[in-house]
Formats: structure tokens, sequence, C-alpha cells
């Protein structure tokens, strides 16, 4: 568990509303839930205030619990429970993951790049104001370990210095791209793939090629009518 | 090595096209009608026969779990519900078939649903997965478009699929967990009984699948149980993918025949450990949750369910995690431990306070700065955290130290011994 509170009032904006276009987005996304279950769509919703603001402010969850005919409290407790809701403003928020996989590979230097030139401590804006960074729990790509998340994107497969070169970047504004760091195109081994080469697998002779059958009845066991 | 023409994730990698045109001619969507055409009964008959075992980490049969679904539809409506909450350390499959082989799970998701008579399924995404989760959006929408799936499909089921998402909580991977966050709530698991099969989401009958034991699914039945159960051995049957990661030479993703020797699947597929088979220290083979295994079990033990409870461990989510000579292997399950401390929901006090206190004390531990009596100590309430939960968060942050313990007992000592020998100077 970790402890996780909203940011003190005089952080707090005054109000807040979705813009036009995430309000339809709103409307599309509690229809995907039967009549009456519209709580289920909090979630996204949090999300999609977090992406229009940047963090979560306590007067988007006032709006959230009223626009889904939730208590308060039950947007608070979901808000607080993810930490993928930041609760603060973070600036451009670099994730670098440091769970067992990414340590092995090398995740101290990654931690280490954040560390020289971004801030010395994490979850602080650096002197800029620009960005902040954060250890975060295992994101699910380790083997492209070691790898690190900002905003949508993974960016896998890194060092030291990639990853300050990274930060860099991000800072600037200038694109970088996402994905393994390396010449590998996802999770296939490092020099290329060496299973998936048959070519028949992709030329659609597959096509018709099996048909589904219902199996014979299984044998009947001794003494069974 | 498993042959390429029995692989079912043909774009595992996404070299290929993920699209719908790309994927029917990959073989997905092939006459599924014909397996509709088939009826709930025999679709679960195959998916029993074909042995296939739950591939999110517990293994349980998945044709027995669809069929203790109600046979038939009363007041509640049926509901699948996919996890695609893929949060286990070491675990990177599900990512690979969401954003490269959507229709594996498009087309997974109606068969099931059909099987089950479910008119609705949900899928739940990690949060962190946003582009897998777009890549699953623009499958699903594609298939409404072909009208593949939806009201008034080519299939005769009408059926609605939805992508659903979190928000970094790796306790929503538990079945109750994700169902609860799915309703909006804070992910904390639900006891058991009821079991969602009776009372699972919006309180209606509810079937929870991993992504995996899904998207396999058409394929399994298009090809029929003979083939799949033909691959790998009794009770462990079929293909699976296995993610190699930490001190190997390439780590990577693979489907692979169960039963696969560990040493062949690390030799042939990740260019060996870093510093050759005799470098190795230990792995993890299934995932954070399940405890290590030193060299000298990883040498020929082969990777299925059965052949790794025997060595007392688990496949799990089959992501091997490998560690050769030069890792500080204390420090890498308190690395772990700390892990289960963050992701605790906090419901149940043996979790709650035990992964903190297991923490603290294997950070002691990592440093020497800890008595002897204390490993038997930890043991015992890990056995105390074990077991005594609502849900298996407690046994999974209890079992890595006890494979610890179990394994490498005389590093700790060697430790304390060394920091007492230093302070004592």
């Amino acid at each position: 568990m970790s402890v996780r509170r909203l940011a003190p009032p005089d952080m707090q904006p005054p109000s807040f509303a979705f813009t036009a276009e995430n309000a339809e987005w709103v409307k599309a996304t509690i229809a995907k839930y039967p009549a009456g279950r519209q709580a289920s769509a909090v979630i996204p919703m949090l999300w999609k205030g977090q992406e229009q603001e940047g963090w979560v402010t306590h007067p988007m969850i006032e709006s959230i619990a009223r626009q889904l005919d939730m208590p308060f409290i039950r947007v608070l407790e979901v808000a607080t429970f993810y930490t993928m809701f930041n609760l603060e403003p973070v600036g451009i928020l670099v994730q670098v993951c440091t769970t067992s996989p990414c340590w092995l590979r090398g995740s101290d230097a990654v931690m280490d790049a954040c560390k020289k030139h971004i801030h010395p401590h994490q979850k602080t804006l650096s002197a800029d104001g620009k960005m902040s960074w954060m250890e975060v729990e295992c994101l699910g790509a380790c083997v492209n370990a070691p790898m690190l998340q900002v905003g949508s994107d993974f960016y896998e497969d890194l060092d030291g210095p990639i990853t300050e070169k990274l930060i860099a970047d991000l800072r600037a504004g200038k694109p970088v791209k996402a994905g393994p760091a390396n010449a590998r195109h996802s999770s296939e081994p490092e020099g290329g793939a060496i299973t998936l080469t048959e070519p028949s697998l992709y030329d659609g002779s597959i096509i018709g090629k099996y048909k589904p059958v219902a199996p014979p009845p299984p044998p009947k066991k001794p003494g069974e009518a | 090595m498993l042959a390429d023409k029995n692989r079912i994730f043909i774009n595992l990698y996404g070299l290929q096209d993920p699209g719908l045109e790309a994927a029917k001619k990959r073989g997905q969507w092939d006459n599924t009608k014909a397996i509709i055409d088939l009826g709930p009964e025999t679709i679960i008959d195959i998916m029993k026969r074909s042995g296939l075992r739950g591939r999110g980490g517990a293994g349980f049969p998945t044709g027995l779990k669809w069929s203790f679904m109600p046979k038939e539809v009363k007041e509640r409506p049926h509901y699948l519900v996919v996890n695609a909450d893929e949060s286990e350390p070491g675990t990177c499959k599900d990512r690979d078939i969401m954003r490269h082989d959507p229709h594996t799970l498009v087309e997974g998701c109606l068969i099931a649903s059909f099987a089950m008579k479910a008119h609705a399924c949900y899928i739940y995404i990690r949060g962190e997965f946003i582009r897998e989760r777009e890549a699953m959006q623009r499958a699903v929408d594609e298939a409404y478009a072909a009208k593949l799936i939806g009201k008034n499909n080519i299939h005769g089921w009408d059926f609605d699929l939805y992508v659903h998402h979190g928000a970094g909580a790796y306790i929503c991977g538990e079945e109750t967990a994700l169902l609860e966050s799915l309703e909006g709530k804070k992910g904390q698991p639900r006891l058991k009984p009821p079991f969602p099969a009776n009372v699972g989401l919006y309180g209606c009958p509810t079937t929870v699948n991993n992504v995996e034991s899904i998207a396999v699914a058409p394929t399994i039945i298009r090809r029929g149980a003979d083939w799949f159960a033909g691959i790998g051995r009794p009770n462990n049957t079929g293909t699976k993918v296995f993610c190699i990661s930490g001190h190997v030479n390439k780590p990577c993703n693979v489907e692979e025949e169960m039963g696969i020797p560990l040493r062949e699947l690390i030799d042939r597929h990740c260019g060996g450990v870093r510093g050759g088979w005799d470098n190795l220290l230990a792995v993890i083979p299934g995932g954070s949750s399940v405890p290590l295994i030193p060299k000298s079990i990883c040498d020929d033990v082969l990777m299925d369910f059965d052949s790794l409870k025997n060595v007392q461990t688990g496949l799990g989510t089959a992501a091997v995690i490998v560690m050769d000579k030069s890792t500080d292997i204390v420090k890498a399950i308190q690395r772990l431990a700390y892990f289960y401390k963050h992701e605790s929901c906090g419901q149940c006090t043996p979790c709650r306070e035990g992964t903190g206190w297991m923490w603290r004390v294997l950070t002691r531990m990592m440093k020497g700065d800890s008595r002897s009596s204390e490993i038997d100590l930890l043991q015992e309430v890990s056995k105390e955290i074990e077991g005594h939960t609502i849900c298996a968060l407690g046994d999974a942050a209890a079992w890595p130290v006890q494979g610890l313990i179990r394994h490498f007992r005389p590093e700790i000592e060697k430790r304390i011994a060394e920091f007492n020998r230093v302070a004592a100077e």
C-alpha cells in the first residue's frame, strides 16, 4: 500500500469541466456499461480528466462524482487507490520501472540518469518545472528491460547514456522514438527472430486448411449402457 | 523446437500487420461460423479434451471453468471478462498478443462468450498499456465494421465487446478484484464463495479468463483438441508463450511447447545465460510469485505445471527471470518483497502488515544486519501470511521469500556473520 493524499487546498484549481470533445467521449464511455452501472466509467473518466488537466484535482473528483451519481468519497477512494492518478502537477512524468527484471538489466543506471538530469528525489518537479520522475512497479515489458514510460509510450532496452539523451530530448520538446532503443523491433531476440520465419504462415495458404469438427463421443466405459 | 506451423501467435513480434485483412490471411476469422455451428456443448467439450490449462498463472483447466457457468440464462445476463491486467513481474506475453495479434483475442472472445451464452464481454487492460489498449480498440472496431461481432453479425450470435482499463494496481489481476475495479470501485478482492460463475460482474454469472487462454481457443477448436493435446506432455498440453528476461544474452518472448527443458529454452532462444550456463545462479521460472530454483534444479527441469510443482515452484505465467552469479540474490528478492508491499490492497491484515514487515527484515538481511534466528522468524511469518488472506497475493508475497530461504540460507548466514565480524572489529 502507499499513502496517497490530494494536493493541499491552495494548489487546487477553483473548478473543473470536461472540454466539449471530452464530454462527448464521456457520454459514449458511460454507454458501454449497463443502465444503472455507470460507476464503471469512473476510472476511464478520471483518466480522461488527468489527460486533460495533467493531474487529478479536487474539483475534478467532485464533478465526476456528480456526473456518475456516486458519493464523493467513492470517487476519492478510487483516485487515491490507483497509483496512475497523479494527485499533484508532475510536468513530463518519467516513470522508471525498477522491479527485479528491470533491476537485473540495469535500471539503476536509468534511475541515476533521472536523478542527475531531473531531480535528485523522485516525485519532485525539476528546477525548470518541466519534468519529474518516479520509480514504478513492473510495467510489463520485461524482455525489453530496462525500460521507462512517458505518457502513452514505453521506451525500452535502455542504458544510462540513452536515458540521458532521452530526457534531454523530451525536455527540449524534440521528437523521440518509442519502443526499443536498439535495433530490435519489439520482443523478438536481438539480432532477429529465429522463429516464425516460415513464409507459408503469411501467404494465405492457411485459409480453409482446418475444418472444425465435433470430436467423436468418448469410448464407453466397461459396464456402461 | 516447436515447428512454426504449430504456433498459434503467428504475429507475436509484430513484424506483420496486426489489422483485420492481414489477420485473416494468417488464418484468423477463418470460417468462424462453422465453429459457432458446433454449439456451446461441443465447443466446451473440445476445450476440455484439449487439456488447455489457464494461462494466467493458476493453471486451472479452461474448458472445465467454462462448464461452471449456468446452463440456462435466467433473468441475469452472462458475462465474459478477459483479464488483461498483466502485471506479474517478468510477464509481457499478453502485451504482444494485444498489440500484434489482437484478432486472436477478439475471435476468442466471441467463441468463448457464445460457449458460455454471454452476449457481452469486457476486456480489462492494465492502465499502463495505453498503446496496447488502442491496438485492441482498433481491432474491435474493425471486427464491428466487418460485422464479425456486434448486433446481427454474420455469426448469428449478438455479441458486444468492450475495452476497459485500470489505472495501475497489480491486485486487479486477481479475478474478483478485477470485477470490483470494473464496477468502479477500489480493487479489493471479494470473498469466495460465491464464485464469479454464480455471482460475478454486476452480480451476474461471469467467467474471468486470461488473454492467452481466450486467444488460443479459436485455433484449438479449428485444428482440433487432439492437435493441441498432442503437443507437450499429458496434463500439461499445448503451446505456451514464454517470456525470458534477466541475465540472458538475448531476452525475448517465444511460443514454445509445454514441457520444454528450461535449459533448451534459454540456450536455443535466448543465446544462453550471460557468461555461459555455468555462470547461472538461479531462475524464477514463472513470474515473481513463484519460488526461485537454483542452478542444480535448472539443469534438467522441464517447463510445465507438474514438473515445476515437483520442485516446489510453479509455471505461473511462464515468465522466466534468469539471474547469473553476479546477482545479489537477497536484493533481488528484497525488491520483489517491496513490490508486494507496494501492491498489497490493504484489506487483510496478514498481507498488509506482513508484506511491509518482510520487506523491512529483508532490507536488513541484504546488508547482513540481522541475526541468524531471524531467518527462521522470517520463514515463520511468511507461513503466517500464506493461506490466511482473502486472495492469493499473500501467498505470492510469501513464496519468493520461502524460496530464498530454502535455497540460499547459507548466503544469508554468510552475510550476517560478515556483518557481525566487521561490527565487532
